[in-house]
């Protein structure tokens, strides 16, 4: 007897849970149905996306959406979505390397325009001129976000990416390929014009790649000459080279204009080796990670100091024989 | 009708200081509600100017370039990267301070009109921007009597209206007769900046550079050629005595809050309905309201 009470109590308490639930969440489709039938487009379409409304059935979704909240990322930014006991969506916003953060462990803010600053420098307090490289600081939240106010982090901290993502999604992406935006260009930034195709390759695979930026890219050399190098797996594209590509081609051009000349230098097979090591740890950004005494490491500071002890002159330079020099 | 003001600027890769006075007076305005949205856009940041328009909901957009004077980012640049349609210089019909504003549309976005401001630097109310610079850093909101005023620009840059927008204000202020001299100089032309202490009588000095941030210019060429400092990075004494004079250095004149206002007065020109925040602005950030 005293069983089947507790029992029928359980049971009771499961239904009333789930009578709960279920007028929760028809609260939360009411609210899509009606409020977000006025909204921009374009952030209907990011919401509506941010829940994966694209990837899961109503039932599914809304389940999610009561019961602990739906999880998407965005570049680096983490957006979690749930449904306030009135049907409306909060969103909580973060770093996706601070999933598991607590919000005593993470500086909270409300205000999205706090997020302009938070993307201004890196963990390490470098200037992040290119806002969708992959060095978003860490330790922040934004734990209860309207949608708009959502919207509006998401611009700050990846500014246009809604906006462009949208478009593509609209099958109407506008994409300026190099070529149209080099001549485009006036001032110092006149020459970039002059690279050539496999210049243009160098250059996306210095910049574009998604190890230095998360964006996807979509324009190339020109509309009929696609670029080898890989586009990227970014959620959101990239419509045009970017002002820091654009500055740095300007640099590249002028430096392409020298002549090559040939030199004659004197290394060991190791010291060879060690150069190379050095170049790619300056290119993947490992400088920081070599440890103090690990001097197997071609680019430990040790080494390269022992380098430059035995193979520099008193110009401060590698010492060695150029060929124009003995014309 | 929604309305956004967008502010373009010309932002840095390098110094992060270079926006700053950019998100500063963009709050500001937000704060007063003139306006359905506020977007920033740089040169060298992003939003680029490229995708500004794209980025606001709104159909009448009033862009305000953060920039001293009329010349090639205002002229070309900025008109070119927002892609307006049919924009041509005569349609400011200015003689290089004078340019106001232009409607046009932007083939970036259908639907939306785009009212393209002249720069803040050029405005009327800027003189009074760099009065009350002088008032910040003296910290006497009377200040004039026994004060020279100098107003610095860069000089020989690519066009002669930098020059012109300097002297415009130079002589708006000498004629109000508060100050009692009020001079031109520059840094990379004659009259210099070098020998600020020989071109004024008083014994006091206020230098305000017609600079909109920040930076290499303003925070270490001009304090070293003026000999406030012989090293930038030790920082200056304010005032710092010079060949006898006492020179009170300003820094840039685009950090100073008031700015905000000429940003709304360019969108109200241009037909923004900013309501009463333009007194509201000027209340907040020490201007005289109802000037
Ligand atoms: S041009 Fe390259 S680096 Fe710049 S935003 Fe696009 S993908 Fe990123």
């Amino acid at each position: 007897m005293k069983a089947s009470l507790s029992e029928s109590l359980r049971g009771a308490a499961t239904y009333a849970r789930s009578v709960v639930s279920l007028v929760h969440a028809g609260a939360g489709l009411y609210h899509e149905r009606t409020t977000w039938r006025d909204l921009p487009e374009t952030r209907r379409a990011f919401l509506q996306w941010v829940e994966g409304s694209d990837e899961r059935g109503l039932g599914e979704r809304y389940a999610m959406l009561v019961d602990g909240g739906i999880s998407r990322t965005w570049g680096q930014l983490l957006v979690t979505t749930r449904l306030a006991s009135d049907g409306r969506r909060r969103y909580d916003l973060r770093h996706e390397a601070d999933a598991d953060g607590s919000l005593d462990d993470l500086s909270v803010y409300t205000d999205p325009l706090a997020a302009r600053h938070l993307a201004t420098e890196t963990d390490d307090g470098d200037y992040r001129p290119l806002k969708t490289a992959p060095t978003l600081r860490t330790g922040w939240v934004f734990p209860d976000l309207s949608g708009e106010q959502l919207v509006q982090a998401v611009d700050f901290f990846y500014p246009a990416t809604v906006a462009n993502w949208h478009r593509e999604q609209q099958g109407d992406l506008d994409v300026t390929h190099w070529r149209e935006t080099a001549e485009r260009q006036t001032g110092i930034y006149d020459i970039v014009d002059e690279l050539s195709g496999e210049q243009v390759e160098w250059l996306a695979e210095s910049c574009c790649v998604d190890s230095q930026c998360l964006k996807r890219r979509q324009w190339d050399e020109d509309a009929d000459t696609e670029l080898d190098v890989p586009r990227g797996d970014g959620e959101f594209p990239c419509r045009e080279p970017c002002s820091v590509v654009v500055a740095a081609a300007r640099n590249w051009a002028v430096l392409e204009g020298e002549t090559e000349r040939e030199y004659t230098l004197t290394l060991t097979p190791s010291e060879k080796n060690q150069l190379e090591d050095i170049i790619e740890a300056v290119a993947d950004g490992r400088t920081d990670e070599i440890r103090e005494a690990d001097v197997y490491d071609g680019a430990n500071r040790y080494r390269a100091r022992w380098l430059r002890a035995k193979r520099f002159d008193e110009e401060g330079g590698l010492a060695g024989g150029d060929a124009a020099d003995d014309e | 009708m929604s309305q956004a003001l967008v502010i373009v600027a010309h932002g840095s890769h390098l110094n992060p200081d270079s926006s700053t006075p950019t998100f500063d007076h963009a709050d500001t305005i937000r704060a007063s509600g003139a306006f359905d949205e506020v977007r920033e856009a740089f040169w060298k940041e992003e939003p680029s100017f490229r995708e500004v328009l794209r980025t606001v909901e709104a159909d009448e957009v009033y862009v305000v370039p953060l920039f001293v004077s009329e010349g090639y980012f205002t002229e070309q640049v900025i008109p070119r990267e927002l892609r307006l349609e049919g924009w041509d210089v005569e349609q400011w019909d200015s003689d290089g301070t004078s340019a106001s504003h232009t409607t046009l549309t932007a083939t970036d976005v259908a639907g939306k009109t785009v009212h393209y401001c002249g720069p803040v630097g050029t405005h009327d109310a800027m003189s009074d921007v760099i009065v009350q610079r002088a008032e910040s850093v003296t910290g006497d909101p009377e200040v004039g009597e026994g004060f020279g005023l100098a107003v610095v620009g860069h000089g020989t840059e690519r066009n002669e209206n930098s020059a012109k927008a300097i002297h415009y204000h130079t002589d708006r202020i000498r004629e109000t007769g508060r100050f009692d001299e009020v001079e031109a100089l520059f840094m990379d032309e004659e009259p210099e900046v070098d020998d600020v202490a020989e071109f004024f009588e008083s014994d006091d000095v206020v230098v305000v550079p017609l600079f909109i941030a920040d930076g290499f210019h303003t925070q270490e060429d001009i304090p070293e050629d003026m000999g406030i400092t012989d090293d930038y990075r030790e920082g200056y004494d304010v005032p710092a005595t010079v060949d006898g004079t006492n020179v009170w250095y300003a820094g840039a004149v685009g950090t100073e809050p008031l700015m905000a206002d000429v940003v709304l007065e360019r969108a109200a020109e241009a037909g923004a309905n900013v309501g009463n925040a333009i007194s509201r602005v000027r209340a907040e950030t020490g201007g005289v309201v109802g000037d």
